[in-house]
């Protein structure tokens, strides 16, 4: 009896641990074909100039300008309007119907669909605030969908600063404001810039907020203003896989702008998950 | 070095005729299937201005036209001419819409390479599109179902295509859409069983073109008339166009851009 | 004195931009309907949603959604299929199964699922995937239902894995205990005490899961083939609702009625995220573990 019961917990487990090596096998698969097909294309003049020949030679510098400044745009909006929201609801708040409120927008801003964030960014910054296509709309637009998932890591940094901290700040006859400032802050800074980045990296894939807002299917001089249109990393692969002229012909450049996305995003989230093991290991002392 | 880059440095080298200096940004807007010739063009044209910037977007003709009377682009790409409706839009808006015909092209169906049909009459592809062809055998192919593929509803291709082929009926629902004449090679060469439309332009090695009632569609047989189902290609502009658009407008135009035409596989006017 | 009137007044500042998401949210709403309702003087609601052919750019037009819905909900559905389990599993496995050492490998594997962009997968799913399938199953295209339901489960599975993860770590170890020492195996703790315990948590997860894939765009975009009709099997094109908003949005006329059935589309798919995330939001407050005395 007691055999047979240890034989399906084996079975299982197994199966258990079966899902979750499919799940690494399949990032691995998807990995493999974009570095594999991908890294031929990559060389110095890929990243350092403009799309020729119809875009069915030369590089992708245009498109990774425009990305990170439609990123230096969505930060700007979200960060301080995502760590501010933050300290409301972790330091300020009490329980209660409005932070109840709050926190359901949040969560419901959390899962829009990226898609409604692109009408409602055509609809309000393109047309109605006259932004036109240009980095300051795709950016605003990014910013609104990146900010739950700032606001989200700011209050669990701000959560991980030990009451103690605090309470020597009041002791010493410190105000809330001063003590946020002073004290809590810069103690959760770290992790606050953790959650930044991987918030960012989901901003600097996506493509579906960035189509009708701030990103165009051609345009090889870099942005000189914020109310620039600009290429963009994404919005790149997608043109060239579905609507370019020879799309066959530029493979190698979609698959080498794919690897150029994925080493970006994958870089940022790395350099997060470092960070962060990094904090871990410091909070534990 | 490649060719393209010799061929700017030549046009730069023959062209004696220095533009107006106006360190201008033009926006050019709007049909898919004007788009290789647009972005040839402005290859070549920034090449010989480099003051001039110019940026391109898809999106279709009638969005082509939209930005026109907008204001949002100084040229309007659009593979059909204007129609009714949206001249009485920008005549509400005090907008004088001018066309300009910068090249001709034909929309030639095409089936999967391995595909044994060569030819198809106009009734049959309409019968296909309608959903009442649905097997290669009844077009005497090789028996296999026959894969649809269309354009997203408000291309301009696929305006041209309901107007001529499908005589203002229905493509069946069950037709897979895809958003340019890129993407339908794409999913024709890829497809076995696959029938699809694409520009002139767009003829290559995984797709074969089928002859419309005995006659393939080509240069010439588009130029005479005889290739049933042939389209002129446009540039908008919001009333008459000065500087820089008039510059651009006049370079596709000339000899040395109608020759850009044919490099981008449309059919040029002369 | 003063010190404190700055307090006030820099409580009251945080307050207002806590209110942003609000907001933000709000204006969402304001917008999708003030651009999508005038269709309504064009169909009636009815038509709109249950109307079967979607032509909107025919004169006169159909703006019938149904064939658009049903492909959304199939697609998800069947994404759902896959990524629901093997999420779950996954779940179970690192929080109950894996020794420290290797979930500290697999954890940051499933957060580079989550943070791969969907743009990239919908591209694998479109010209690594599709051929596949097509020559695997002998089917006439490859773009279908079944290939942007695979590509959709690798996108929800990061949400249900991580959100379930939360859910059974958070079980109180006081219930495993007594489990064992009932006399229960490892596997029979799991099942009997630990997803139980843990069920309202990944019943969020498996919310948010689908309700991310009810979303996505830029898979079923590229990899869903764009036939908008209703699907008979799995392996029929369909065109879901986020798809038909991002290919045609840039080709319809601003203001035209095809645009505003866009924004329309919009709201029906805003409503059933709104609607699957309030469901989440009142399934984890609602039976939020509560001390060792909630089972």
């Amino acid at each position: 009896m007691k055999k047979h019961r240890l034989w399906a917990q084996k079975v299982f487990f197994l199966s258990f641990k079966t899902a979750a090596c499919l799940n690494g096998a399949a990032l691995l698969l998807i990995l493999y074909f974009m570095v594999s097909r991908g890294w031929r294309a990559i060389s110095w003049d890929f990243l350092t100039q403009s799309p020729k020949d119809s875009m069915t030679a030369g590089g992708i510098l245009p498109c990774i300008v425009g990305t990170t400044s439609l990123c230096l745009m969505t930060l700007m909006v979200a960060l301080p309007i995502g760590v501010c929201s933050a300290v409301y609801l972790n330091e300020y708040a009490r329980q209660g119907t409005l932070v109840r409120i709050i926190r359901l927008g949040i969560n419901n801003l959390a899962g829009v669909p990226s898609i409604v964030f692109g009408l409602f960014g055509l609809a309000f910054f393109c047309i109605v605030l006259k932004m036109g296509v240009s980095i300051a709309a795709g950016g605003l637009t990014l910013g609104i969908m990146t900010l739950p998932v700032i606001i989200g890591a700011s209050e669990e940094a701000l959560k991980a600063v030990p009451n103690t901290y605090r309470e020597a700040s009041f002791a010493m006859g410190a105000t809330k404001w001063q003590t946020i400032k002073k004290v809590v802050l810069p103690a959760a800074f770290p992790g606050i810039i953790t959650g930044s980045i991987l918030g960012l990296s989901r901003a600097a894939g996506e493509t579906a907020p960035i189509m009708y807002t701030g990103a165009v299917f051609f345009t090889p001089d870099l942005p000189g203003s914020i109310l620039d249109e600009v290429m963009a990393l994404p919005y790149h692969i997608y043109v060239l896989a579905t609507a370019g002229t020879n799309i066959e012909a530029t493979r190698h450049l979609q698959y080498g702008t794919a690897l150029v996305l994925i080493l970006l995003v994958f870089g940022m989230n790395l350099a997060a998950i470092i960070l962060r093991s990094k904090m871990r290991k410091k909070l534990r002392i | 070095m490649n060719k393209y880059t010799e061929l700017f440095i030549s046009i730069i080298f023959l062209l004696t005729v220095s533009s107006t200096v106006f360190a201008g940004e033009l926006v050019i807007k709007g049909s898919t299937t004007v788009l290789p010739i647009a972005q040839k063009a402005a290859e070549a044209y920034m090449a010989e201005h480099p003051d001039v910037k110019i940026s391109l977007s898809g999106g279709g003709s009638g969005n082509g036209i939209k930005a026109i009377i907008d204001g949002t682009a100084n040229i309007g790409n659009a593979s059909r001419f204007i129609k009714q409706k949206e001249v009485n839009l920008a005549g509400t808006k005090g907008v004088y819409p001018v066309p300009f015909r910068i090249a001709l092209d034909a929309i030639v169906p095409v089936v999967n390479k391995n595909n044994a049909v060569t030819d198809v009459t106009l009734t049959q592809l309409k019968d296909i599109y309608l959903g009442k062809i649905k097997d290669w055998k009844e077009v005497s192919g090789t028996p296999g179902k026959i894969v649809v593929i269309s354009r997203d509803s408000s291309s301009g291709t696929f305006g041209v295509w309901k107007d001529l082929v499908m005589k203002k009926e229905r493509v069946i629902p069950s037709a897979l859409t895809v958003p340019s004449n890129g993407g339908i090679v794409q999913a024709v060469a890829n497809t076995p069983g696959a029938i699809g439309y694409v520009g002139l332009g767009y003829l290559s090695d995984g797709i074969k073109a089928v002859k419309v009632d005995g006659i393939a569609g080509s240069e010439e047989s588009t130029l005479n008339g005889s290739f049933p189902i042939s389209r002129g290609l446009f540039m908008f502009t919001k009333g008459w166009p000065t500087g820089d658009i008039m510059g651009f407008l006049s370079f596709i135009l000339s000899k040395k851009g109608q020759d850009l035409v044919k490099e981008a596989g449309s059919i040029p006017l002369f | 004195m003063k010190r404190q009137h700055i307090d006030k007044g820099v409580q009251s500042g945080f307050l207002l931009v806590a209110l942003f998401s609000i907001t933000a949210l709000s204006l969402i709403m304001v917008f999708l309907f003030m651009e999508g309702l005038p269709i309504l003087e064009h169909v009636n609601i009815k038509e709109f949603i249950f109307g079967k052919y979607w032509y909107p750019t025919d004169d006169p037009a159909d703006f019938g959604i149904l064939a658009l819905i049903a492909g959304s909900v199939c697609v998800t559905l069947l994404s759902g299929l896959m990524a629901i389990p093997l999420g779950i599993m996954t779940a179970v496995y690192l929080a109950e199964i894996a020794s420290p050492r290797v979930a500290e490998i697999v954890k940051p594997i499933v957060e580079l699922m989550a943070s791969l962009p969907s743009v990239v997968i919908g591209f694998f799913g479109m010209v690594v995937v599709a051929p596949f399938i097509q020559k695997l199953f002998n089917i006439p295209v490859g773009l279908n239902m079944f290939n942007a339901s695979l590509m959709l489960a690798f996108m929800s599975i990061p949400t249900i894995c991580s959100l379930s993860e939360d859910a059974i770590f958070s079980v109180p170890r006081a219930l495993k205990e007594a489990s064992f020492a009932l006399g229960a195996t490892h596997f029979e703790t799991i099942v009997k005490v630990i997803i139980p315990a843990s069920l309202s948590g990944i019943c969020t997860a498996v919310i948010l899961g689908l309700s991310r894939a009810l979303g996505e765009t830029m898979v079923v975009l590229m990899a869903a083939g764009g036939a908008a009709m209703m699907p008979t099997s799995i392996f029929d094109p369909v065109r879901p609702l986020p798809a038909s908003i991002a290919a045609e949005m840039a080709e319809a006329p601003f203001r035209s009625e095809h645009y505003h059935a866009l924004f329309a589309i919009g709201i029906v798919l805003f409503v059933f995220t709104f609607i699957f995330n309030l469901i989440a939001d009142y399934i984890s407050y609602k039976f939020r573990q509560v001390g060792e005395a909630s089972l």
